[in-house]
């Protein structure tokens, strides 16, 4: 800090209180919104305070929800999320150790072929991403949901950088040990990883998590709808209809397990951030 | 970059490339395929078959009204939600910056919105601004605004700015402050003893330093913008009202799927394909020029 006054230090923490207050007011009146009746949303305006309706409408939303209960929908959201985030560490590592360890014919080509998915977010293909996903018999099935989303360059590229940052001498070490690749990969290079990988876990989660384009084509059927897009299919769309309380619930459950993984994981969080923009 | 030291052999470096080049196969380059394919055809009125076209769907395209207003929305919406969440974020990091006590705290509190979903943020703002339940849709009316955004295109765009916008503040908050703090301190108290104010410094000193950052987080807010929105428009206004929301990626979506055109959607998938190449190729020079710096 170059300066020292007081009243200016106060200022700032004056302004950025009141920046917080309004960042964080959506999720704080949907936790409002969560704790009280349906009655007390319709007739408005809406209290500002939480209500005493808390344990009723969580339950509620858990077990029954609207069209299947939240309990359902979190747990696919949570095979989705953990499914994409396992899936693509698992081949990235691989095609990144293939292409950084290894000389082969076509090197160049799978690298840029892999490479090339880069380019395209799936929102932009989407239409024939689903009829290739529906011919293959994939609608309604947890493969339909993590597959075609685990096809994406970002971790190889990411573990590729990390790879050619490993000192060369590791390699010559374990060859004159007489250790082969499997081994070097398995003992040496997916040790090395770990802080790589967890954040990248990290970051992979709340990108599955916050899917919500793909489950909506990709299921149809209520019971295998993730809680991000069930949410929509939540939303009362008149005022006498629908549940609001519930779906407040469902909305602080939907975003719950995303946040505790930014709030408590945050080092492993901005470095997997950081790292996967680079 | 390459190894200097790897290992011989001949089968396994293919048997470790192969599940990732599957998938790549079969979920990327045959739908990219498809739609270059589609996008060439005209499928008849029954949808039994179909007629190779060559380029009439795109000419079509650009001959279309609503295609050229939705590239207009998109730009205006892109505009928008890079601007107002890029300021503000800058503004927050620049004050995050300065604090000492409590520094983290403030950090925390301003970066976990990130792990709200774009469909979350839109199911939350319209949960405070819908017309007839929203809280906030209240008072405004209270205080003598014509409310209605169901109605009024203006007052719905803002509307999915605003939570479009709202989302993304933490990101760039985030990069702005390690943008921040990677300006070294010496040449701010240096300023600072010349007799150069705040506002001085921050606009000479801070600001430029800042550049690779702010060009950066341009890209990827596009980037955003472009593409991760659907789930806001969706929740929030499906497009309406008339078609005053519809932002690009909303019209391949809702002409696909719902108009079921499916020649036209394909063509319009490929030309967002080349805005998303031409985006890549300005990130990747501009990471290219950081590098040697």
């Amino acid at each position: 800090m170059v300066e020292k006054r007081g009243f200016g230090t106060i200022f700032m923490h004056a302004v950025l209180i009141l920046g917080i207050a309004i960042v964080c007011f959506p999720i704080y009146l949907t936790f409002v919104g969560s704790t009280v009746t349906h009655y007390d949303i319709v007739r408005v305006p809406m209290p500002l305070v939480p209500g005493p309706h808390f344990i009723e409408n969580y339950t509620n939303a858990l077990t029954a929800g609207i069209n299947v209960p939240v309990g359902r929908m979190l747990f696919n959201s949570l095979v989705m999320a953990a499914g994409i985030a396992v899936g693509k560490i698992a081949i990235s590592i691989l095609s990144a150790y293939a292409i950084v360890y290894f000389r082969f014919p076509f090197r160049m080509l799978g690298f840029w072929a892999i490479f090339m998915t880069l380019m395209l977010p799936v929102e932009v293909r989407i239409v024939p991403t689903y009829e290739v996903a529906a011919s293959l018999g994939l609608l309604n099935s947890y493969t339909g949901l993590v597959l075609p989303l685990i096809a994406s360059a970002t971790a190889t590229f990411l573990f590729r950088q990390f790879f050619l940052t490993v000192p060369d001498e590791l390699v010559e070490a374990a060859r004159v040990d007489g250790a082969g690749p499997l081994r070097f990969f398995k003992d040496i290079l997916l040790p090395l990883s770990t802080t790589n990988i967890a954040a990248l876990f990290v970051i992979l989660f709340i990108y599955g998590w916050n899917q919500f384009l793909w489950p909506l084509l990709i299921t149809t059927k209520p019971e295998m709808n993730t809680i991000v897009m069930g949410l929509k299919q939540m939303m009362p769309s008149a005022d006498d209809y629908g549940n609001w309380p519930v779906t407040m619930a469902t909305a602080i459950l939907a975003i719950l397990p995303p946040v505790a993984v930014v709030v408590f994981m945050q080092r492993l969080f901005v470095k997997g951030l950081v790292e996967t923009e680079k | 970059m390459e190894k200097r030291v790897t290992f011989d052999n001949r089968l396994l470096p293919y048997l470790l490339l192969a599940p990732q080049l599957l998938v790549t196969i079969v979920f990327f380059f045959w739908p990219a395929g498809q739609a270059l394919y589609q996008s060439l055809l005209l499928p008849d009125p029954f949808g039994l078959g179909a007629r190779f076209v060559w380029f009439s769907n795109f000419e079509y395209l650009f001959n279309d009204r609503y295609y050229l207003q939705a590239f207009v929305t998109t730009a205006v919406f892109t505009f928008f939600v890079t601007l107002v969440s890029m300021t503000v974020a800058l503004f927050f990091a620049v004050l995050a910056d300065q604090v000492i006590k409590g520094a983290g705290v403030y950090k925390t509190l301003l970066i976990w919105p990130y792990a709200v979903a774009p469909a979350v943020a839109g199911v939350m703002w319209l949960f405070m601004f819908q017309p007839s339940i929203g809280v906030l849709a209240f008072y405004m009316k209270a205080l003598g605004v014509n409310w209605n955004p169901v109605l009024d295109s203006t007052q719905a765009m803002t509307l999915v700015i605003a939570a479009a916008a709202w989302k993304q503040i933490s990101y760039n908050f985030l990069f702005f402050l390690a943008g921040l703090q990677a300006i070294p301190k010496s040449l701010i108290e240096a300023a600072a003893i010349d007799g150069a104010g705040r506002w001085h410094r921050f606009r000479t000193i801070i600001f430029p330093l800042l550049s690779p950052t702010t060009f950066f987080l341009l890209v990827v807010n596009i980037v955003y913008a472009f593409f991760e929105t659907f789930g806001v428009i969706h929740t929030m206004t499906a497009g309406g009202p008339g078609r005053s929301t519809t932002i690009l990626v909303y019209k391949v979506f809702s002409d696909g799927f719902v108009g079921q055109d499916l020649g036209s959607s394909a063509a319009q998938s490929v030309i967002l394909m080349v805005v998303v190449g031409l985006l890549t190729i300005i990130q990747f020079r501009f990471i290219e020029r950081r590098v040697h710096y």
